[in-house]
């Protein structure tokens, strides 16, 4: 992230430093800029521009256990969707098997890379029983499942933050953990005060990315003109309902040279000037829905937060069935519900982070709305998405991408495009 | 597994109402063994106080966010446990050297105005490679040390220096600058290194290694500032003994 930003200073790039997104603005059909405000002054902020790119990454934080960050809210999939651009299979959520129990923080693939091994509670390098010639080295959502069998059937360890197995380290040694996986060394011992040269590491499968995005082509361009959108919050797709490790970085770097190739393009033969009606009365629906957040003897943010959260990681995690993504949508419709009358202590913009926390609330509860229901629609299991009702994959029937376009009473409508193949035909996917 | 009740001594001060002197608020909370600062952080401004500020991201201690100083001793909140502590106050406030946007949320930008004006990026004269430029293991080792600066600014914090000199390049920036200047892929002239020729620069610090205590990833800045010293003395001798590079 340094050369990024190292990067930005080489070439003037002019950076607005904790900007809080409320919305994208369109005018004429055309994406020209975003609204939101800054933090640190409480400054409302609107941005008129030619273009927008959205680089705004995962969702992760809408599960109860996920190894992202807390920014991670899946805002520009939400601000997307608000403008009418539509969501790619979304439903095609990556768990990676090995995140440290307690605070789900990576526990890098490159640890089973160098040669760690998976452990249940009787020791049992367990991979063998479901993949016994990749073993450790299994794609990520074969892993994860075998884990999370492990588990469901009583073979994990249990603690006080939760169930787990071993990713044990140990016979690598001392010198080649302290030489190629310093890090998670350092991370082990400073959150669980355990020494991986000498004792195994406790994991769970935890979210870990999403396949699916806001749909792009391969420029990064969307429906919405002026308007792109690039990195994990796209999916153009790449990944299919399955990432390999490593890609992600590549996709960043990829798509977001392609989409500077395309918006330069488009800049050079478009004039647009922004619609000063439109944008106030943006002004106005945004000022309103803060005011409304204030009102007070509402429920606190926080408890609908949590609900949401546990509800994703119950009941639309690595296995699904109809009966728990049917419990899942309810909840998440009773949710919204419940945001409908939350209260904040104070609705001024400075240095509000409770304010911010509310407002990215609401983009979570949309996104768990569109991952579940596309989930549920859903009768086959596809790379990252497993049905434990339909555990087989199902090409005549369903290989094709998810849609979820904001229909006219707020509410995602789903809808299916076909996959694009070309050199590669579909296989039995077999190790 | 027992829970502690556990007071916090958190540093207010809002500089919109500057009436209101800074002051401490008492916050007390149920700590149990793997309980972060940062964990109880979020805790107290979701379910007691939707007012507090402070900055936090990854929780796993590398984006540099929650620098903050924590019963006196500069660290990162989300990798420091409560319950380390023997007693059960424990006092936050925010880092030093920076003026408070709200609570324990500091102004960085004379840290960020800092770390600009060395440079901190790769300078080369020559022409690109067809691909990458290539480098062996023993010249990454050279730079090991400075990689894992996470710009957290707990160096800047803590540095005595800029207590008392606001103009003092700090810590971060040096150590960022050494970074390069030993990255032999890296081709920035040795007259570059004038500008950080004096005591705003190199010659500014007291060498009382407050820095590499105050580091969480074990950078040690002050390496890197008799590296640049060093690097500019022998500069300077070449070019007495007219030996100095035409870097023209």
């Amino acid at each position: 992230m340094d050369t990024l930003y190292d990067h930005c200073l080489v070439r003037g790039v002019k950076l607005f430093n904790e900007v809080f997104v409320v919305s994208l603005l369109s005018s004429g059909g055309r994406c020209c800029g975003v609204s939101g405000y800054t933090l640190a002054t409480g400054e409302p902020v609107v941005l008129h521009s030619k273009a927008v790119l959205l680089a705004t990454g995962g969702c992760g934080r809408i599960f109860k256990t996920t190894s992202m960050a807390f920014a991670a809210t899946g805002d520009g999939f939400a601000l997307a969707f608000d403008a009418g651009v539509p969501l790619e299979d979304m439903e095609f959520v990556q768990f990676h098997p090995t995140t440290l129990v307690g605070t789900n923080i990576l526990m890098t693939e490159g640890a089973r890379g160098e040669g760690g091994y998976l452990r249940n509670k009787d020791g049992e390098r367990f991979m063998e029983r479901y993949v016994p010639k990749a073993m450790e080295l299994a794609p990520r959502d074969i892993v994860s499942r075998s884990i999370q069998t492990e588990i469901e059937a009583g073979r994990g360890f249990e603690s006080e933050l939760g169930k787990y197995v071993h990713l044990d380290l140990r016979h690598l040694g001392k010198e080649k953990i302290m030489e190629r996986l310093p890090g998670i060394r350092s991370i082990c011992i400073d959150f669980l005060g355990i020494d991986p040269i000498a004792e195994p590491i406790p994991i769970i499968p935890a979210q870990h990315y999403s396949m699916g995005g806001i749909d792009t082509n391969e420029r990064a361009e969307t429906d919405l003109k002026g308007f792109y959108a690039a990195g994990e919050c796209a999916c153009v797709s790449v990944h299919g309902a399955n990432r390999l490790g490593g890609n992600s970085l590549l996709e960043t770097i990829v798509f977001g040279k392609l989409g500077a190739v395309a918006i330069d393009e488009y800049m050079q033969s478009n004039n647009i000037k922004p619609d000063e009606r439109t944008l106030a009365r943006k002004k106005d629906e945004i000022e309103k829905k803060i005011d409304r957040l204030g009102n007070p003897g509402g429920e606190r943010p926080f408890r609908i937060l949590d609900d949401l959260r546990k509800t994703m990681s119950e009941y639309v995690g690595i296995f699904r069935t109809k009966g728990e993504l049917q419990t899942a949508l309810n909840k998440v419709l009773e949710i919204k519900e419940r945001y409908k009358n939350i209260s904040i202590s104070s609705t001024r913009l400075f240095m509000n982070y409770e304010l911010a926390g509310a407002l990215e609330l609401e983009y979570m509860i949309d996104v768990c709305h569109i991952i579940t229901l596309g989930a549920f629609l859903r009768e086959e299991s596809r790379g990252a998405h497993s049905r434990r009702d339909f555990a087989e994959r199902n090409d005549t029937g369903w290989l094709k991408h998810t849609l979820a376009t904001l229909g006219p009473d707020g509410e995602p409508v789903i809808s299916y495009k076909d996959v694009v193949i070309t050199n590669y035909q579909p296989m039995e996917r077999k190790y | 597994m027992s829970a502690d009740l556990y007071t916090f001594k958190i540093l207010r001060y809002n500089p919109n109402e500057p009436e209101k002197e800074p002051y401490f608020q008492f916050y007390n909370v149920r700590v149990i063994p793997g309980l972060t600062i940062l964990t109880v952080l979020l805790r107290i401004r979701d379910e007691l106080d939707g007012t507090l500020a402070f900055r936090s991201s990854c929780r796993s201690a590398v984006c540099g966010s929650c620098a903050m100083v924590i019963n006196g001793k500069i660290d990162l909140a989300c990798r420091t446990q409560a319950s380390f502590f023997t007693s059960q106050t424990i006092v936050l406030e925010p880092l030093p050297n920076l003026n408070i946007i709200k609570d324990l949320v500091v102004d960085l930008t004379p840290f960020w105005n800092m770390y600009e004006k060395v440079k901190p990026y790769l300078i080369r004269k020559s022409a690109d490679p067809e691909k990458e430029i290539s480098q062996t293991e023993e010249q990454r080792k050279e730079i090991d040390q400075y990689v894992p600066c996470i710009l957290c600014a707990s160096c800047y914090g803590a540095c005595p220096v800029l207590a008392r000199n606001p103009d003092y390049l700090g810590p971060a920036a040096l150590a960022k600058l050494e970074r390069f200047v030993l990255d032999s892929r890296d081709e920035r002239s040795e007259e570059s290194l004038n500008a950080i020729n004096d005591d705003k620069g190199v010659w500014g610090c007291d060498t009382l290694l407050r820095c590499i205590d105050a580091c969480p990833k074990d950078v040690r800045p002050t390496d890197s500032i008799v590296g640049l010293r060093k690097a500019l003395l022998r500069h300077k001798a070449k070019k007495i003994f007219g030996m100095a590079k035409n870097e023209d």
